[in-house]
């Protein structure tokens, strides 16, 4: 059994699943009730003085089937007294010594941070988030991700920040910036030894279409809000990556943020770099109980790929992230169908055709119609092969790949809706590796002489 | 019986059952992902409260849906040990999945006896290590019989460290799912595959050709108060007895079978031919009915189910109706059998008599030819063996009495379980009532 306790800034934890500040960490009847669900740490929700909520305040985009792909919220910090706060984070830490309880904590003066730091500590906190993030509401007062996408400001509140506390400091960092290195690097530069990502990311949820008003919809109004969940994942993990391999910022502790939904996804972040992983939004919507199988599913792959540890796990593939240019021009896969699983749906078929480079063709049809529905090239070679898909209702073809107009793009394997029936298959170009780097180093990334002479070029290399 | 040796027990090829194909195939990962990712992920499901063993069917499913699948198999199996064969032999249409919230809303229910199947074949399959027994504790148990109910309480109780003895008086041991359940939902090799998992988790024996009687009288029979004397406690799963009979002139002889009794040759049996059986009776009109009427009409037997009330009044399964029907069963109401004729002692024809409101109508009747009869009224109870164990009583019914709470018997050392005490119900309800007596012998071993 893989050891699934982690060490985040010399803060122990029982495991990197935390929940992130927000509604599921209101309360500490709420965060006790996670703790005992399996959550290795919380984030309370974020303190300051208190605001007042608007209602409504959520938005949800479904896709398909699935609700809640994506969630979006018009929330503020804590609306309930300091006080209460503090007092049920003393109780919870009393109750639970060994797990991690972070506040996150957003104010505006120096002098109001010396004093919420002050008492955060008081109340048991093992680490400190600053919450520069929130992309609604707190902006307009000068706070959120109003300082987070200004660096200097940043610097500023971080450098207060590690010389008021006594315990380790995270920046929360908003993704609503042109370049996430910016705030990384005065975060690095202010002295804090850890960064968690993504807050939310503005956006508009949808628009009421009887009333005309942007959704959440408060009264006759609405406002841009924060966007989280499942849909923002590629973009945390995007961000992350950059932290991750930036020299400095690569250094610090790295709490993975944004559409964490179950053990896969936290493997995800952790392999790009993350130390300890938060979720909000899979919370909203299943409850505490989803962390039972982010715990097990974990346990089972590190066991699986031979690690003992998750800090194994962490940033393994970080050094496989290169810039598009030192991809290798060489490497080459083509689309294969398997005839046993199709169901003969012809996504694919009508994907490749609009989508990509009409090289998916169907059996059974004559030279004629196949340029009448659109092909420009046929294939030299018709397989022999079943016209009825196994799996599929009998009329129903299983479409065929022409592998030598095949550009390997992926698109059908991502539209087929059954897993694993077609596959990319890896096919020799016969070319060493090269890159496009490569290719300038050598002269070779340009031809001179215009077109004509570049579809020469290109004709010869074939 | 030795330690290690993988297939202690294998059925002769040759068999009937090898014939029928699986009603509800192991799923390929494609369509368990997209069965899986239907499921809402209730709270406080509805289909968990309609389990007997309580499994909790969202976080399996939610698991199956992440590709934690080994995960899935530990959530079934830690509430239900045979949650393989429950997945393949359970009628879910009234139990988890006949709750699912998608049937009242008018729509399919999840599939969740074929995910359940799904997650505990594959992971059993490539990882079978899923639990570790406790620490030995010494203390022995004897369990009588080795059906359902005392093979997922030979497993809970090696779980926890004792060591545990199964007597079975018949040569196969896994009671009615190796030799009564259906062969289109589960094989008797594959109950054995399961059994031999039960095996693999601890401190297990299975004697099998060992009776349990008042007094023994030789080999391969173990007396009651011998039993008693050398184990720390006992459980009796002695499942139900013999076929009733119907009492009617004509029924000794060839061509006439208990229902059971012709389901367990048709499982185990290569010398069990149907050559010149055309068509067939079968009289009742409960599960066991449907079972065979289904069994033989998927064999190519023209089959008619003989029932002596009105269909409305069948203690059969509706969904199990529908199937045998499609399959080309037919129902007969309100006829009662009356007298099996013969020539040259072979079965030709069976004299029904017309019924109302279950009151012969005098003068009425009609008679039938047929080439085999099987009767498939309701089993003998469980056997003179329980009151051998002294303190241990039954009701007015046959039915080992316990306490409901515990499934202790009257003897305070005794503990009873499955269709020896509910009179006969399901094989998940034989599992959840080993799960009671085993957590009551649990605490009676550590002298609570
Ligand atoms: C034809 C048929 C079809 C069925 N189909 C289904 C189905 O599809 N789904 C479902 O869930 N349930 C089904 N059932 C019900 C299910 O099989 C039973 O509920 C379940 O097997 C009960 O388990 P058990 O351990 O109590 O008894 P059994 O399975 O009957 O096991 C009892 C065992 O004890 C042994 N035994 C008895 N007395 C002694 C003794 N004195 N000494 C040694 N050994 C002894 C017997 O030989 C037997 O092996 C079916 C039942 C029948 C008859
Ligand atoms: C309703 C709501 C309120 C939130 N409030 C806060 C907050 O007070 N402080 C904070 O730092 N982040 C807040 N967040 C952002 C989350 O902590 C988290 O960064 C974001 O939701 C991305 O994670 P997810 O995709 O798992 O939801 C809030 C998010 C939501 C949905
Ligand atoms: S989720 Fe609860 S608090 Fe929110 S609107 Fe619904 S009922 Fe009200
Ligand atoms: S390969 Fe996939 S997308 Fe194409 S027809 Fe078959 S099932 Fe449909
Ligand atoms: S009731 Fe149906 S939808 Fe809900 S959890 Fe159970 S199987 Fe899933």
């Amino acid at each position: 059994m893989a050891d699934l306790s982690i060490e985040f800034c010399g803060i122990r934890s029982p495991n990197p699943f935390w929940l992130a500040s927000a509604p599921p960490t209101n309360t500490g009847d709420q965060v006790m009730r996670a703790f005992d669900a399996g959550w290795g740490g919380a984030v309370w929700k974020t303190l300051g003085n208190p605001i007042v909520n608007v209602t409504s305040r959520f938005g949800g985009i479904d896709y398909g089937n699935t609700r809640l792909m994506g969630l979006n919220n018009i929330e503020l910090i804590t609306d309930r007294p300091l006080e209460v706060n503090f007092r049920e984070m003393l109780e919870v830490k009393k109750r639970f010594p060994k797990h991690t309880l972070v506040a996150s904590l957003m104010v505006e003066t120096k002098e109001e941070w010396r004093e919420i730091i002050q008492r955060s500590e008081d109340a048991g906190a093992d680490l400190l988030e600053l919450n520069f993030g929130c992309p609604h509401g707190m902006c307009e007062r000068g706070m959120g991700s109003a300082v987070g996408a200004e660096p200097k400001v940043l610097e500023e509140i971080a450098r207060w920040a590690v010389e008021f506390a006594r315990v380790p400091v995270i920046v929360k960092l908003t993704p609503n910036v042109g370049d996430i290195l910016e705030p990384g690097e005065a975060a690095v530069r202010a002295g804090v030894p850890a960064l968690s990502l993504i807050n939310t990311v503005k956006s508009i949820m949808g628009v009421d279409l009887d009333r005309m008003v942007p959704l959440p919809r408060v009264g006759d109004a609405s406002t841009n809000g924060g966007y989280c969940g499942p849909a923002v994942k590629p973009i945390a993990l995007h961000l992350l990556s950059q932290l991750a391999r930036h020299p400095q910022c690569g250094r610090l502790a790295i709490s993975g943020i944004g559409g964490i939904s179950n053990w896969r996804d936290a493997a995800e972040f952790i392999a790009l770099g993350a130390t300890s992983v938060q979720v909000c939004t899979a919370v909203m919507h299943h409850g505490f109980r989803i962390v039972e199988d982010m715990l097990e599913g974990l346990s089972d792959f590190l066991d699986e790929k031979g690690m003992s540890s998750v800090a194994e796990l962490r940033g393994r593939a970080v050094p496989a992230f290169r810039d598009w240019g030192e991809l290798d021009l060489s490497y080459k896969l083509v689309a294969d169908i398997n005839p046993d699983t199709c169901i003969g749906c012809q996504l694919c078929y009508v994907a490749c055709m609009d989508g990509s480079h009409q090289c998916i063709h169907l059996p059974g049809r004559t030279e004629e119609q196949s340029r009448q529905a659109g092909h420009t090239h046929l294939p030299k070679h018709v397989p022999e092969r079943a016209v009825t898909a196994a799996a599929a209702t009998p009329g129903a073809r299983v479409p065929f790949v022409d592998e030598e107009e095949c550009v390997g793009c992926n698109l059908c394997q991502l539209v087929c809706p059954v897993p694993g029936c077609i596959t990319m298959e890896e096919v020799s170009t016969g070319r060493p590796r090269e890159s496009w780097n490569d290719r300038i180093a050598h002269g070779k990334a340009y031809v001179p002489g215009g077109l004509e002479a570049t579809e020469a070029t290109r004709r010869r290399n074939r | 019986m030795r330690e290690g040796d993988a297939k202690r027990w294998e059925l002769p090829p040759g068999r009937a059952e090898e014939a029928f194909e699986d009603k509800k195939p192991l799923y390929t990962p494609a369509e368990a992902l997209a069965e899986a990712n239907r499921c809402l992920y209730c709270s406080g499901a509805p289909c968990i409260q309609a389990c007997p063993t309580g499994i909790d069917v969202p976080t399996f499913i939610r698991k199956i849906g992440t590709g934690n699948l080994k995960g899935a198999a530990r959530t079934i199996l830690s509430a239900n040990l045979l949650g393989q064969s429950c997945a393949q032999v359970c009628p879910v249409e009234v139990l988890c999945a006949g709750s699912c919230v998608y049937t009242g809303w008018g729509r399919e229910p999840i599939a969740i006896g074929r995910l359940q199947r799904y997650a505990v074949e594959t992971t059993l399959s490539s990882h079978p290590a899923l639990f570790q027994a406790k620490q030995p504790t010494g203390k022995r148990i004897a369990l009588v019989g080795s059906g359902p109910a005392s093979i997922a309480a030979a497993g809970l109780l090696a779980l926890e460290g004792h060591t545990c003895l199964l007597y079975e008086r018949k040569a196969l041991p896994g009671g009615l799912n190796t030799l009564g359940i259906a062969p289109y939902k589960l094989k008797g090799p594959e109950a054995l595959q399961e059994l031999e998992w039960v095996l693999s988790l601890g401190r297990i024996e299975v004697r099998t050709g060992i009776e349990v009687v008042e007094t023994a009288s030789g080999p391969g029979q173990v007396s009651a108060t011998g039993l008693l004397a050398t184990h720390d406690a006992v459980f009796l799963g002695l499942g139900l007895g013999a076929d009733a009979r119907l009492g009617i002139p004509g029924e000794q002889g060839e061509g006439v079978h208990g229902a059971t009794h012709l389901i367990e040759r048709l499982k185990t049996d290569p010398g069990l031919t149907l050559e010149g059986v055309r068509r067939a009776l079968v009289i009742g009109g409960g599960n066991t009915a449907l079972d065979i009427a289904h069994e033989l009409a998927l064999l190519g037997v023209e089959v008619a189910m003989v029932y002596r009330r009105s269909e409305q009044e069948m203690g059969g399964y509706v969904h199990e109706l529908d199937a045998a029907r499609l399959d080309g069963v037919r129902l007969l109401e309100n006829r009662q059998p009356v007298e099996i004729l013969r020539e040259d002692g072979r079965v030709v024809a069976m004299r029904l008599a017309f019924l109302a409101e279950g009151k012969p109508l005098p003068g009425a009747g009609e008679t039938l030819p047929t080439d085999l009869v099987a009767v498939a009224i309701g089993q003998d109870r469980a056997t003179h063996v329980a009151r051998a164990f002294a303190g241990v009583a039954l009701d007015e019914r046959g039915r080992v009495k316990v306490d409901p709470l515990t499934h202790r018997t009257g003897n305070p050392k005794v503990w009873s379980g499955g269709d020896c005490v509910n009179g006969g119900k399901e094989v998940v309800n034989a599992v959840a009532e080993a799960k009671l007596a085993v957590r009551d012998i649990q605490r009676y071993l550590a002298g609570e």
